[in-house]
């Protein structure tokens, strides 16, 4: 059977395809269409009850709020705002230069322990970062660096999931390529930047989206690793905010709320296609 | 060239002489054996801090967890006391590694199961970014913010949203107190678990998808495969293997570390009566409020072992399922 809507044509599967998979991804949007309505409720829409889905007065007043009359936390809250952002930043550039510098050997190299390594990679596919947080903390401990930016970047560069990706896609790289380069004179290094790189636009587009929410949203560095509020990040700092739990701060949790949730869905849109080519080259092979 | 000379270690130089003497003449030695250092060249950066903060701290929470050890003094061997104190005297423990089982055997192939099924039906339709996006996108939003939602839905009072709900369908008489009774505290964490956890595996399924060779699915319909069901189950998913194995190591990696975060944000820290008590609260409390490090490291070494053996288990069962 064949249903029209406008100008399309499908099946009556596709239809009833379509119409299932609508109700849900609109169901599962609720809370984030939620939050971003909230942030945007003025005070007496905030207190309301029940609580009204969606913003009838939209305001800007709730970031002001909080960016500007923040009299009662330590810090200003752009502080916690800049470390983050400095973090991720840090955190994504070192993390995806060592995962494809290390990516480049093992997907097209031949060298002696080539093997030991990736099934060392893989097993560590399966470590919950937590539970090595006792010696990591002795270790950022002993090099002094607790509590400064170096704590919140360092332990958290060497991604095996990262590497792991980076080294599928690359192997996808045809050896012709690379070979007809270093016949031209290239050098390793050169041919890594010039030949190998610009081929997997894709992997780094999509290392990048996952090691910035990893560090974005990560709670566990900065509540092991920071002691004085001015080095603590975003999660920390909402945390807190929630604890408090006071009356006059719910309009600046819900302006928090929506900082620290746009940047990863606008950096996803922005990136999708590349994150699908890439992990269609994922798979495990046992 | 410089940079190739630079990176060639010894002990390199003597394993390629002992392998490639027979093969190479002696004039390409050299340039292979440079070739090899390059190899190690590259990996370095990364190894370095593999080792340093990944693999070395593995050893050394091990060794931590045969210790007493506070901080203040040097750690001090007392053998097996940390674990069997854990089993034996921490009834908290206990009950936490009873919640994170709970919590992720459920949460584990659900989330599995309705990633691959999404995926699976989102790659039947033509529109597919903007489904992607809808499931894709609360898998990007981190526990703590989405924290104020949640609050509202699952309030006690009678104006949260889940209460009012249930009231008007005259499920409830009385509002229910979802995020303080200790029956529904863990089924609500875990409720938002699956909600967020539609993330990279979703994605790793609806690419794979795009990768199964299109001639298997004309063969199996010469063969008398005739419902998309059968199709999925005979055709897809045995292509797809690969793509099953990485999202179940996934999967397992993400059940028992991500449920302590939601966990910490709805119920607090502890959470009454320890009804949301993840093995890794108990974790943090003990490392990082109480400074036992020791007591902790047994603790870490544990949900090691379980999350391994969990991940080992689960790939060994899939990979010689249909063989």
């Amino acid at each position: 059977m064949i249903i029209r809507v406008g100008r399309f044509k499908m099946t009556s599967g596709e239809f009833t395809t379509i119409a299932a998979l609508t109700i849900l991804a609109a169901f599962m949007s609720l809370p984030l269409i939620f939050v971003v309505s909230h942030a945007l409720k003025p005070i007496d829409e905030l207190f309301l009850f029940p609580p009204r889905f969606i913003v009838r007065n939209p305001t800007l007043r709730n970031f002001q709020d909080l960016l500007i009359a923040t009299y009662s936390l330590n810090v200003p809250f752009i502080r916690y705002i800049f470390n983050s952002v400095f973090v991720a930043f840090c955190t994504v550039v070192g993390g995806v230069l060592l995962a494809s510098l290390a990516a480049y050997p093992l997907a097209k190299h031949n060298f002696p322990g080539r093997n030991t390594m990736f099934i060392v990679v893989i097993a560590a596919l399966m470590f919950t970062p937590q539970v090595t947080a006792i010696p990591r903390y002795l270790v950022v401990y002993q090099l002094g660096i607790i509590d400064t930016y170096f704590a919140l970047v360092l332990p958290n560069l060497a991604i095996p999931y990262a590497l792991f990706l980076m080294k599928q896609f690359m192997e996808q790289i045809p050896a012709a390529l690379i070979e007809s380069a270093k016949i031209d004179g290239a050098t390793e290094w050169t041919v890594f930047w010039r030949v190998v790189m610009p081929l997997v636009t894709p992997a780094w587009a999509t290392l990048v989206i996952i090691i910035f929410v990893g560090t974005w949203n990560d709670i566990w560095a900065p509540l092991v690793f920071t002691r004085t509020e001015s080095m603590r990040t975003l999660p920390i700092a909402l945390q807190t905010l929630i604890s408090q739990g006071s009356v006059a701060r719910q309009g600046a949790y819900a302006a928090a709320t929506f900082i620290m949730i746009t940047p990863p869905v606008v950096l996803f849109t922005l990136v999708q296609r590349r994150v699908i080519a890439t992990m269609a080259h994922s798979g495990i092979k046992a | 060239m410089a940079e190739v000379k630079s990176g060639d270690p010894g002990v390199e130089a003597e394993a390629t002489t002992q392998q490639r003497a027979v093969a190479a003449p002696k004039t390409g030695l050299q340039r292979l054996v440079a070739q090899y250092g390059v190899s190690y060249a590259f990996l370095l950066p990364y190894m370095i801090f593999f080792f340093a903060f990944l693999i070395i701290p593995v050893g050394v929470a091990i060794w931590l967890s045969f210790t007493y050890f506070n901080m203040l003094e040097p750690p001090r061997v007392i053998g097996w006391s940390n674990y069997r104190l854990l089993f034996l005297e921490d009834d908290i423990f206990v009950l936490s590694i009873r919640n994170t089982l709970f919590f992720a055997f459920i949460t584990g192939p659900v989330s599995l199961t309705a990633s691959f099924l999404l995926a699976w039906f989102i790659n039947q339709i033509r529109v597919r970014t903007i489904y992607a996006l809808a499931f894709y996108a609360p898998s990007l939003t981190s526990a703590i913010a989405m924290a104020v939602v949640w609050r509202i839905v699952f309030s006690g009072d009678r104006y949260g949203y889940m209460n009012y709900f249930l009231m008007r369908m005259g499920f409830i008489q009385e509002p229910f107190l979802w995020l303080i009774d200790q029956r529904t505290m863990l089924p609500v964490i875990m409720f938002v678990m699956l909600w967020m956890s539609m993330g990279n595996n979703f994605l790793v399924f609806l690419a794979g998808l795009q990768t199964v060779n299109t001639e298997l699915y004309e063969a199996g319909k010469v063969d008398g495969i005739a419902h998309p069901l059968q199709e999925m189950w005979y055709i897809t998913l045995p292509s797809m293997k690969p793509q099953v194995l990485f999202g179940v190591i996934n999967a397992v990696v993400l059940m028992f570390s991500a449920g302590f975060e939601i966990s910490l944000s709805l119920a607090g820290l502890p959470s009454p009566l320890y009804a949301a008590h993840m093995i890794l609260s108990h974790l943090y409390d003990y490392a990082f409020i109480r400074f036992e490090m020791g007591y902790a490291a047994a603790i870490a070494v544990i949900l090691f072992i379980i999350t391994f053996g969990v991940g080992q288990g689960a790939l060994r069962l899939l990979s010689t399922k249909d063989e």
